[in-house]
């Protein structure tokens, strides 16, 4: 995909068959937040909302994560008829409902994970990515439903399961239904385990909680974006629990790599590339036709 | 053993001392207060069965974490014989705050497998407060795969705040300690059944938590995340702890009623630390009958039945 094409609007299909537009930047001009350079925002869209000046990773939202993964019209989504409900009229300063309503409108997303069937580089995949603005990526009921309907399409295409994580954990306002997810999701991978299908994790900023110590840490490839919050438990916590000041650098990606958690980070601008190249690698197919990386960097 | 009483139990506490009270003026006195003595007791028996019969899920979380709550080792002491304890993940340490080992329950041999807590200042240091690290649960993974090979069921025991968080236990992976676990107890193949003794304390129960039956105690809690740590992130006040103990809805019986727990094992009056061997028969009883279902069904069966309890856990719409 050329860069110029990688402006254009999305033109994913959902299974309701209706397109989305991209959201529109505010201002052609923004900061980035760690090295503060001005940059120009359709030169930080080419980038895939990596600063070009100091190879900050930005977080990014799941639909446009998949569009950018996905080979261009090929993505069709999983599970959108799995929505959530308040099965325990939670209640805490304000209504898990009105939260979900909220939450709604803010992204234009059901829930927090939203799963396609496509290909990347003409070879299959389920692909999955967490939306960490609908109510933290928290995973509840429905994310561990999409999850699980993703697997099994996977499984029975027998092609790669690949989940782009960005989750505070599980969802407080779904009680112990959010505790049990972790084990559901665990187990469906299981299954493919056992019949041989893939399943990449890529963890991105941040994954924690329960999210992380479940399916993100089952891929039989994990890989993590550069500098992504990776861990257990917070740092606050940590830092309650210790008493003492985290090191730097504590719970990012380099320091998993580091400790033998994660395979490899991968820089955003190269997953598309990388990942179809394990993924042939593991499925046994033919080595995909990639194109150089320097269209973008250029 | 004198009893600790909880503050919602100050009545009853106040009654038991003047029980004793009366008891020793008994013994020097001549007069006959047996019959007083006795009065106040059936008196003390009334007011316990009245406080416990609408306990507040904040008060189920603190008799959960009562500091003479029976453990998982007194468990074992009561109903397994020639429990022989097994250490270690073979690869790093010894993790003091799960035990585990080979058993022999009403003869025939198990695996068992717990949180364990301390009771006394040094040892509830030496056990992590209950809180495993990585290795403790790699450790109870290595033993599960174990009872699989020999064929033997897997009982465990949870009761614990949490995993531990720390920054050893990250640097070693808790992460996937937990997730590793989850991922082996789907799909192990020999019969497993989870009791919450205590706390269950989110990702850290959960990860010895996966079975055929998950069974509670009456005045035990499950739950995502503490009810303190959920009211600080969402009250943004850990003092509203009772307020979002209420709203999770942690404790047995209400577990039970949403289905995501099989049975609830009735506690012996004012709670399982009053009396031990009370609370090991009540588990007994039950831990029988549901194993003795579990071992009537072949392995095949046993795995898809555990497999497809889980997909069904959630509640969404379609």
């Amino acid at each position: 995909m050329s860069w110029f094409e990688k402006l254009m609007p999305s033109r994913i299909r959902t299974e309701a068959g209706g397109s989305r537009t991209r959201s529109i930047p505010e201002g052609l001009w923004t900061k980035c937040e760690e090295c503060t350079a001005v940059l120009y925002r359709p030169e930080l869209e080419r980038h895939l909302e990596v600063c070009p000046k100091c190879g900050h990773h930005m977080r990014i939202g799941a639909r446009r994560r998949l569009e950018w993964f996905l080979d261009e019209d090929s993505g069709s989504e999983i599970g959108t008829d799995v929505t959530p409900v308040d099965i325990l009229r939670f209640r805490d300063s304000k209504k898990y409902k009105d939260r979900l309503v909220q939450a709604q409108k803010n992204t234009g997303e059901k829930d927090a994970l939203i799963a396609m069937s496509g290909t990347v580089h003409e070879v299959p995949v389920v692909a999955a990515a967490f939306e960490f603005s609908f109510m933290g990526g928290s995973m509840g009921s429905v994310v561990g439903e999409r999850f699980v309907r993703a697997a099994n399409a996977a499984l029975e295409s027998r092609s790669a399961l690949v989940c782009f994580t960005a989750s505070g954990g599980a969802r407080m306002q779904e009680a112990l239904f959010s505790l049990m997810q972790m084990a559901k999701t665990s187990a469906v991978l299981a299954r493919l385990r056992e019949a041989g299908v893939p399943f990449i994790s890529v963890l991105t900023d941040p994954t924690t909680g329960g999210v992380s110590a479940s399916f993100a840490m089952l891929g039989d490839v994990n890989v993590a974006e550069p500098k992504a919050l990776i861990g257990f438990a917070g740092p606050r916590v940590i830092e309650q629990t210790v008493r003492e000041t985290l090191p730097e650098g504590f719970q990012r990606s380099e320091f998993l790599l580091e400790h033998g958690v994660v395979d490899a980070i991968i820089d955003r601008r190269d997953m598309r590339e990388r990942l179809a190249r394990i993924i042939a690698m593991l499925n046994g197919r033919a080595a995909p036709a990639v194109q150089p990386q320097a269209a973008i960097e250029g | 053993m004198s009893l600790n009483f909880l503050e919602f139990e100050r009545p009853i506490a106040e009654l038991e001392a003047k029980i004793d009270e009366l008891r020793y003026v008994g013994d020097d006195a001549d007069v006959n207060i047996s019959e007083e003595i006795a009065r106040l007791q059936a008196k003390s028996r009334q007011l316990t069965e009245q406080i416990f019969s609408s306990l507040t899920p904040w008060q189920i979380a603190q008799l959960a974490r009562h500091p003479q709550r029976p453990y998982t080792l007194d468990y074992a002491e009561r109903l397994f014989t020639d429990f022989e304890e097994l250490h270690g993940d073979r690869s790093f340490a010894d993790d003091p705050a799960i035990v585990g080992g080979l058993a022999r329950y009403r003869g025939e041999p198990v695996m068992v497998i717990g949180q364990q807590k301390g009771r006394d200042t040094r040892e509830k240091i030496r056990r992590n407060f209950g809180m495993p690290r990585p290795e403790g649960y790699r450790k109870a993974e290595r033993l599960m795969e174990m009872a699989e090979r020999f064929r033997m069921p897997v009982l465990t025991f949870i009761d614990t705040p949490g995993a531990y968080p720390g920054v050893d236990a990250e640097e070693r992976g808790q992460s996937e300690a937990i997730a590793h676990n989850l991922q082996v107890m789907s799909r192990l193949r020999t019969p497993i059944v989870c009791t919450v003794i205590g706390e269950g304390g989110s990702g850290g129960a959960l990860a010895i938590g996966v079975g055929d039956r998950v069974l509670m105690l009456q005045y035990s809690t499950y739950s995502v995340i503490s009810p303190e740590g959920c009211a600080s992130i969402l009250w943004k006040d850990s003092e509203q702890a009772p307020a979002a103990a209420e709203a999770m809805g942690i404790n047995a019986e209400r577990l039970r009623e949403l289905g995501l727990v099989d049975e609830v094992i009735t506690e012996p009056l004012g709670g399982v630390h009053r009396d031990w061997s009370a609370a090991a028969q009540a588990l007994d009883g039950v831990l029988h009958e549901q194993l003795t279902a579990l071992r009537a069904l072949s392995t095949e069966d046993l795995v898809a039945q555990r497999y497809e309890r889980l997909m069904g856990l959630g509640r969404f719409r379609e």
